[in-house]
């Protein structure tokens, strides 16, 4: 039962990036391209994702735990940090030069198309490395 | 290439993406966010840690599948650019989110939402870093990746 209703919070999920544009890099990078073939529709994306969630999180966060689990899952970290900085960067860097992200990319694996599937697994090779050289070096400082 | 310009569907879209972080926060406290949820799925710490992630997955995955069962029409997928985009840009984007420790739905959606300095920091900067990318990639480069 509980998969069952995640599955359909990642169904939900799926339908809103397609509908919303976000699983077609044609569009995203058009987004980003504001002194050329402007299309501002992922704004809209964002806005009404960003609107619906601030509203819903004051109702949910108010409780004292969720409905199907312990405790709320909010990240403990609250330093803004030079490896928040540097990532957020890079992460910008390569979604401009592919057009994906990853929330727009993991639904549109669904249509087998085969860039997105290399896309996909250059992502999970890049967090894989990331998390291995993250692990092996210490937590503050080093690499900031 | 142009793109049209689909304010509602995409205010739709967006009214979605919102719906479903509001809900796995309700029922089980998780950030909506496809960094973390595809990193815990790939390198899981725990066995009841990887089930929710890996049916919500699942249902990410699905939705292209329904969409065309329902409207018989295939979604769209138009890549403007090469496969070394593809790789490059992918392997740039992991390293980056895991460093940066979160992506579009995490900071800029979950994140911003809870007016976490941290996510609208990392928004704007990766908001900025690709606008400038693509400026550089389309009309500086000019001929793109």
């Amino acid at each position: 039962m509980r998969f069952l209703i995640t599955y359909a919070i990642g169904l939900i999920f799926g339908f809103g990036i397609i509908l919303g544009g976000m699983a077609n890099p044609a569009k995203v990078l058009n987004f980003f391209d504001i002194a050329g073939t402007w299309d501002p529709s992922l704004a809209f994306v964002m806005g009404g994702a960003l609107c619906v969630t601030a509203l819903g999180y004051r109702f949910v966060l108010r409780r004292p735990a969720p409905r199907l689990a312990d405790v709320f899952h909010l990240p403990a970290v609250r330093a803004v940090d030079t490896p928040l900085i540097a990532g957020s960067a890079a992460f910008g860097i390569g979604w401009g030069i592919a057009g994906f992200c990853p929330g727009g990319a993991l639904p549109a694996i669904g249509t087998l198309d085969p860039a997105v599937l290399t896309f996909t697994a250059a992502l999970i090779a890049g967090i894989v490395v990331a998390k291995i050289i993250k692990a092996k070096s210490p937590p503050v400082g080093r690499i900031a | 290439m142009i793109t049209d310009f689909t304010p509602l569907a995409s205010l739709g879209g967006g009214i979605l993406i919102g719906v479903a972080s509001v809900l796995l926060m309700a029922n089980f406290g998780r950030v909506m966010g496809a960094t973390g949820i595809l990193a815990g799925f790939i390198m899981p710490n725990s066995r009841e840690d990887w089930g929710w992630r890996a049916s919500l997955l699942a249902g990410m995955l699905s939705a292209p599948v329904l969409v065309w069962l329902m409207t018989g029409q295939s979604v769209v997928v138009h890549v403007p650019v090469s496969t070394t985009a593809m790789i490059v840009g992918g392997l740039i984007v992991g390293v980056g989110v895991t460093y940066g420790g979160g992506c579009t739905s995490g900071h800029g959606v979950c994140g911003i939402a809870r007016l976490s300095p941290r996510s609208i920091v990392a928004t704007l900067v990766f908001m900025i870093a690709a606008i400038g990318t693509v400026y550089v990639t389309r009309h500086v480069i000019g001929a793109g990746l």
